[in-house]
């Protein structure tokens, strides 16, 4: 496996590229401002770009250059450009009813982060995985997809929702990379497609729920009970 | 068999571009039914022709197996019932003439991912299909922009996007520890993942497979990921109720069904077939307080989805063959009976104006045939006898009582019994209650086609209750015995 035999080198541009994506990922949990977790999720979407890159670079993977792009393209700048668009067709700019303040939010996110590294420690002493590389990059997939469920479950507006489960997805292609290099092309692609339909479809979604219910606020969307 | 592959979905994506291109509602509803028609044929004649094993084809992206192949003739059958039921449900929809082409391409659009899903032998894949089925769903369930309804598809889709994630994050890590033993690049498919399973360490497997079963159970409809499901269910038309609950449960279902084949091997089978059970005996215990004080028709009918999707989970994770032929079977038997219901609740709400069970009264002197058909399909799908689902259910409890939870086997028949009668009990006042104050009488008049598929649907449960075939059993016995997937 890669991560088994790899120089000093990449094993420090790997481990700082998965930390940035996880201190971007707090930037989310810190700030109310929509665009600000926009361009924050765009900003860890070329983060993992260049991971993408740097894997496909060190492991001598070529398609990853491929990928690289891909998520660049998609990910990194289509994804946000339509949420943007979003935001401002909503005319929403920032979240009016947290449940909790930022300082306090992000607390919660910093236990989720030492929970995660638990979690991937105890596996990793399981499976006496010979690099630490490893244990990061379960670390980081773990942190983000639980960070990407706190995001959802505190904030109550429905794009909110849309970036919380994109910071989830964003975690296991970020652990994907590093762990699974070889997962086979076709499936990544398609998982980028599958993305891409899914922003839209919320998009769609999105507009509905602002001309026939009226909200787009999960505290506001109370009818169906029981 | 790859041309029967090409028929089963070919026929609707031809259909979809046909109904898009003319464009016209009489049109659209005859060539989606024509569709249907063939589609069940093919499912039809793939389970009679396609051998008792597994089988790769299409350069190893298709898999037939029998379990996948069973769950492709519940598609077909409930897809069938459910386009013939649409004729007349929808013509009852005024406002929405102009828009039914589109409907009817997107009931296709979603009978043709669920076909899809069975036959993927690469689980990235049988995700991304089980994803799509939520996206083309979601705009079923949305399909009449009522406030309420616009609420429950954004519902659904949040909640089981953010489920299924986490069945992605499994499948990742199912592919990790594959890695370990089969080098760093392999083709990830199901036989790969199993033949890896002895090798990968045993806290690795379980937590990739408890990350797939939460994952999936969140599509399954499993309590306490089932939170989308009432409101999804209750609140798109009633044939696309009827798609939701009684087709892709079951094409979800088989996903975890498939990982817990893979696990099997690696030493922690019987930990995950407990997880599966105790997920199993959790439905049917919410389902059981939220029957008993629904006020909501189709509500109820969602519950009742949660709560035989729990039978069925409980089927699977008791194993042997006991459990998995009662499970398959109880699979049919649910699919046709929910189908019964939601057909029913969907006459019954368009004749009295509500989604209320309490505006619903005298079901029999309004009408007798409908009526008398839906209270009988009541009576089946609480697992009464002579019903099929009465056999299944009886076949799921035997094959628990043989198993190490056997614990959950008296759970389940308690739960049943508190079932059976609030159930019954709602049922009790739509039938014999007091009638409706004056002027509140219905006044639709029913056609053949509101009413010819609850016939249908009735009379195939009726027959699975008398006679469980001894091919059929010769089926489910050969599907138990070579292992799950």
């Amino acid at each position: 496996m890669l991560i088994f035999h790899l120089g000093l080198l990449p094993t420090s541009v790997f481990s700082l590229l998965a930390i940035v994506a996880l201190v971007l990922s707090f930037v989310m949990l810190g700030s109310h401002w929509l665009k600000n977790h926009v361009y924050s999720f765009a900003a860890e979407s070329w983060v993992i770009a260049f991971l993408s890159a740097s894997v496909g670079y060190y492991g001598h993977y070529e398609e990853l250059y491929f990928i690289a792009i891909l998520t660049a393209l998609f990910r990194g700048s289509l994804l946000p450009y339509l949420l943007l668009r979003l935001v401002d067709r909503l005319g929403i700019e920032r979240e009016f009813t947290p449940l909790l303040k930022p300082a306090s939010s992000m607390m919660i996110g910093a236990f989720l982060v030492i929970f995660a590294y638990g979690v991937a420690e105890a596996l990793g002493r399981r499976l006496d995985l010979p690099s630490g590389i490893a244990v990061l990059a379960l670390t980081c997939m773990f942190s983000l997809v639980l960070i990407g469920f706190l995001l959802m479950v505190l904030r109550s507006e429905a794009i909110s929702h849309i970036l919380g489960l994109l910071v989830i997805e964003n975690g296991i292609f970020l652990g994907s990379q590093i762990l699974v290099p070889g997962m086979p092309l076709l499936l990544e692609l398609v998982i980028l497609f599958d993305l891409l339909v899914i922003v839209m479809t919320f998009g769609i979604l999105v507009r509905y729920l602002k001309v026939h219910a009226g909200a787009t606020s999960s505290r506001a969307l109370q009818k169906l009970v029981g | 068999m790859s041309s029967l592959i090409t028929i089963l979905w070919g026929v609707p994506t031809a259909a979809i571009i046909a109904i898009l291109l003319l464009n016209r509602p009489r049109a659209a509803e005859y060539l989606n039914l024509m569709a249907a028609i063939v589609v069940f044929g093919a499912a039809v004649t793939l389970l009679l022709i396609a051998p008792d094993r597994s089988l790769v084809l299409g350069g190893g992206y298709l898999i037939l197996a029998p379990l996948g192949n069973w769950v492709e003739l519940c598609v077909a059958i409930v897809y069938l019932l459910a386009s013939l039921y649409a004729v007349g449900y929808m013509r009852l929809l005024r406002k929405e003439e102009s828009r039914l082409p589109l409907f009817y391409a997107l009931m296709a659009g979603f009978a043709l991912t669920m076909l899809v899903a069975p036959l993927m032998n690469n689980p990235g894949l049988y995700w991304i299909v089980i994803d799509l089925t939520t996206i083309v769903s979601a705009f079923l369930v949305g399909f009449e922009r009522e406030a309420e309804s616009v609420e429950a598809a954004w519902k659904y889709i949040v909640i089981v996007s953010a489920g299924l994630s986490l069945a992605l994050l499994g499948i990742v890590l199912f592919y990790w520890g594959g890695t370990l033993h089969l080098g760093p690049v392999y083709a990830m498919t199901w036989a790969n993942l199993t033949a890896s399973a002895p090798f990968m360490p045993k806290a690795l497997l379980l937590l990739a497979f408890l990350l797939v079963l939460v994952g999936f159970g969140t599509k399954v409809g499993l309590a306490p990921m089932h939170t989308w499901l009432p409101d999804a269910h209750s609140e798109g038309p009633a044939p696309v109720s009827a798609m939701l609950s009684a087709a892709l449960l079951n094409t979800a279902m088989l996903g975890i069904v498939r990982f817990l084949g893979v696990v099997q091997g690696g030493g922690v089978g019987l930990l995950g077939r407990t997880a599966l059970v105790v997920l199993g005996a959790l439905s049917l215990f919410l389902a059981a307080f939220f029957i008993i004080r629904q006020t909501g028709a189709k509500r109820l009918m969602a519950y009742s989805s949660v709560e035989h999707m729990g039978i069925v989970a409980l089927g699977f994770g008791f194993g042997g063959v006991l459990g998995v032929a009662g499970a398959m079977y109880h699979m049919l038997n649910h699919s046709l009976a929910k189908s019964h219901m939601f057909f029913g609740s969907g006459n019954m709400m368009r004749a009295y104006g509500s989604k209320e069970m309490s505006a619903v009264r005298s079901i029999l002197s309004f009408y007798p045939i409908s009526g008398f058909l839906w209270l009988l399909g009541a009576v089946a799908i609480t697992g009464a006898p002579p019903f099929g689902l009465f056999l299944s259910e009886i076949t799921i409890m035997r094959g628990g009582l043989q198993g190490p939870n056997a614990w959950a086997v008296w759970v389940m028949g308690l739960l049943l019994i508190l079932i059976f009668i609030a159930f019954l009990n709602h049922f009790r006042a739509m039938a014999f209650g007091d009638e409706p104050e004056s002027g509140a009488e219905p006044t639709l008049k029913l056609s053949l086609w509101n009413t010819l598929p609850l016939g249908l649907t009735l009379a195939a449960v009726l027959v699975l209750g008398f006679w469980w075939p001894s091919a059929l059993w010769r089926f489910f016995a050969a599907a138990a015995h070579r292992g799950l997937p």
